[in-house]
């Protein structure tokens, strides 16, 4: 019983982090039509300038106030200077989706090849809040807790703008319809824009949550973009509130398997994924 | 269908001569180059190969597959396992038919698998299954035979050159035949509306599988010899994800609208990345990553599609639309420049320490060129209204 509850509590710490990335591509995909493929080198930059800003003395939890806005800016000018070109060039939203992955694919070589010209390829840490925490017979360590403390906190504030907001009125409406939607007077542009900005956003902080926990390198990127387009899938397309459930159930999923065998956990997730896409390929939110 | 209406056509000999002085050309190479040139041949044969077989399918449909890399790996593990270090257990053409015989079930399992998935779906399905195949093998490799990849047999350069070339000709007349075949046609009608053209009664389902499944044919042959290229294999090597962007990229470069787009594409870029590779190893992956954002931003429709459409401006004068993209055109050409010439200065004096610089000094270049072509994007943008809806 108390490994069972091992398990699930891994399982959801693991499932935090899993659930903040694929909002921040669900965001990306369902609103902004890009399939970031680079969303993964996001997060490693994220992780990066986190463990910079420590070993210079920075709380990590202030470093998310940097990485934040930061991941935003540079994802709303990637988005108005390169992917809005594509969008306009490609002849349908298929090609354009096509492209796109391309063009991401192009951005994560180039990413990954800064941060390894800058930070090598060695493997970093650093330890932040790392004593344990005693809840009943299940021991977390902090840090995990105040990472799934974020998300949650993170995830709810952005549905609530996404729900109340006319900036997030006219994100759904974007979602929808893009052509009507810019019919109706939405600067549809800059909205899609503002969409890539939150996904990089998203990437950024959770880079830094996962910095706090595990240890970073210079090509973790890719790992974590699989993860989140497999968590995407499974929760529905553009469906936030699917992302988000979709994370802890791929983590408790991923923590069972580890419990099995490690080996097998990245197997499990492509087994999940190839499944859902041949049973449901809408996901569990889809419409 | 005639053959006559074949031999008598004058563009097909024109082609069909042509094309065999190409050839013929190609299979003496051999004996006047180095083995330096026949190895590079040897690669750049491989990713014409792999980007034509690609096309056949994937061009006409518009479904976009990700799964090159599976049956890539799959004919190298064939290989790996037929052909190892102590001696071949079969001869080894019967191995490459073998392993061309495994892809093609392969692809046959997953164009069944797939039929509903479409667009985006049918992508992200291909890449996943490359990645399975890739942690599945490295699992059992890990924990059931306790062992770290495969040594294969080597073979002689020259004899892997024309194991290559006879796949490659094989697999260029191939995509040719069914190009022009009722198949061809066939993917055609299901790229542009396959509701319409199961409606006028193609069996969508058996062309979207079958020719899939040819497709994977020509790629798991080409991982059956190059196997013996490689020496030494594991999965991340065999099912290298990056061998699955790769035909995509090189056939957008070089254009889908033709036939001869997808093999003066991957010609092209094949060469291109052999020689970032030997000459500037640290920016190589950089360099590749810009490319292929650049490719994807500025020529859509490829090297031919450019190419057509600077012909066809300099016969009609610019066209109005494209003011914009020409500056673009022009700065994209600049920048190559720039980094040849930074090459040219650096090449003589190439050590280990100036090699880093050069490396440094190339992608400064190449990012502020970049950055100007972003501020000039923007500023187009702002400035014409061009790019808005």
């Amino acid at each position: 019983m108390e490994t069972v509850l091992d398990v699930v509590v891994a399982g959801l710490l693991l499932g935090g982090i899993f659930a903040l990335i694929s909002i921040g591509l669900s965001l990306q995909y369902g609103v902004a039509r890009v399939l970031n493929v680079a969303h993964g080198e996001f997060i490693m930059i994220g992780a990066f300038v986190t463990w910079v800003l420590f070993e210079a003395g920075v709380n990590p939890l202030i470093s998310l106030m940097i990485v934040g806005p930061g991941a935003f800016i540079i994802g709303f000018i990637l988005y108005q200077a390169m992917f809005n070109y594509i969008r306009i060039k490609a002849p349908s939203l298929d090609a354009f989706e096509g492209n796109s992955i391309l063009a991401a694919f192009g951005l994560l070589f180039v990413i990954q090849y800064i941060a390894l010209i800058i930070w090598g390829s060695n493997i970093h840490g650093y330890t932040y809040l790392a004593s344990p925490i005693h809840l009943g017979t299940v021991t977390v360590a902090t840090n995990r807790l105040v990472t799934l403390g974020f998300t949650v906190v993170i995830s709810v504030i952005f549905y609530i703008f996404l729900a109340l907001t006319r900036l997030g009125k006219a994100i759904r409406a974007a979602a929808q319809d893009p052509a009507t939607a810019g019919l109706m007077g939405v600067n549809i542009k800059r909205v899609l824009a503002i969409c890539f900005g939150f996904g990089a956003l998203m990437a950024g902080v959770a880079g830094v949550l996962l910095s706090m926990c595990y240890p970073i390198n210079a090509s973790m990127g890719l790992h974590y973009t699989i993860i989140a387009i497999v968590v995407v899938v499974l929760g529905g397309m553009g469906s936030i509130v699917g992302s988000f459930i979709g994370g802890f159930i791929l983590g408790i999923v991923g923590s069972i398997v580890t419990y099995f065998d490690p080996g097998l956990s990245m197997v499990a997730y492509y087994l999940i994924f190839i499944i859902l896409l041949l049973v449901r390929p809408k996901g569990i939110m889809g419409k | 269908m005639d053959i006559t209406t074949f031999t008598s056509n004058k563009r097909f000999q024109i082609w069909g001569i042509s094309l065999l002085v190409v050839l013929a050309a190609l299979a003496t190479l051999p004996q006047w180059v180095g083995s330096y040139y026949v190895v590079l041949l040897t690669f750049i044969l491989m990713y014409i190969l792999i980007t034509v077989s690609w096309t056949i399918f994937s061009g006409p449909t518009g479904y976009m597959s990700l799964a090159s890399a599976a049956f890539f790996g799959v004919g190298v593990y064939t290989s790996a396992i037929l052909f190892p270090m102590t001696g071949a257990v079969l001869p080894l053409p019967l191995i490459i038919v073998i392993a061309g015989i495994i892809s093609f079930i392969l692809g046959l399992l997953v164009g069944a698998l797939t039929l509903r998935l479409k667009g985006i779906y049918f992508a992200i399905f291909t890449f996943g299954l490359v990645l399975l195949i890739q942690r599945f093998l490295l699992w059992f490799e890990m924990n059931i035979t306790a062992t770290r990849g495969r040594f294969v047999a080597t073979l002689d350069n020259n004899y892997i050159y024309y194991v290559m070339l006879v796949i490659f000709v094989a697999t260029l007349l191939t995509a040719y035949f069914i190009r022009r075949s009722r198949f061809g046609l066939a993917l055609q009608s299901i790229g542009e509306n396959e509701e319409a053209a199961a409606h006028i009664g193609i069996n969508v389902t058996l062309v979207k599988v079958i020719i899939f499944a040819i497709s994977a044919v020509f790629m798991g042959a080409a991982g059956a010899i190059m196997a013996s290229k490689l020496i030494y294999i594991d999965p991340y090597i065999a099912f290298n994800p990056l061998l699955s962007f790769m035909p995509v990229l090189m056939a957008i470069f070089g254009g889908l609208g033709q036939f001869y787009g997808p093999i003066i594409g991957a010609a092209v870029f094949a060469y291109l990345q052999e020689f970032l590779k030997t000459e500037f190893p640290f920016a190589y992956m950089f360099t590749f990553g810009l490319v292929l954002v650049m490719v994807m931003v500025f020529m859509p429709s490829g090297l031919v599609g450019m190419i057509q459409r600077l012909l066809a401006s300099l016969k009609e004068g610019p066209q109005e639309k494209s003011t914009p993209s020409w500056t673009l055109i022009f700065s994209f050409l600049f920048g190559i420049l720039g980094g040849l010439v930074s090459w040219f200065i650096f090449r003589e004096r190439r050590g280990a320490r100036v090699h880093l610089k050069v490396g440094g000094v190339v992608t400064i270049i190449v990012i502020a060129f970049y950055l100007i072509l972003l501020l000039l994007a923007y500023l187009g943008e702002l400035r014409s209204g061009y790019f808005g809806i």
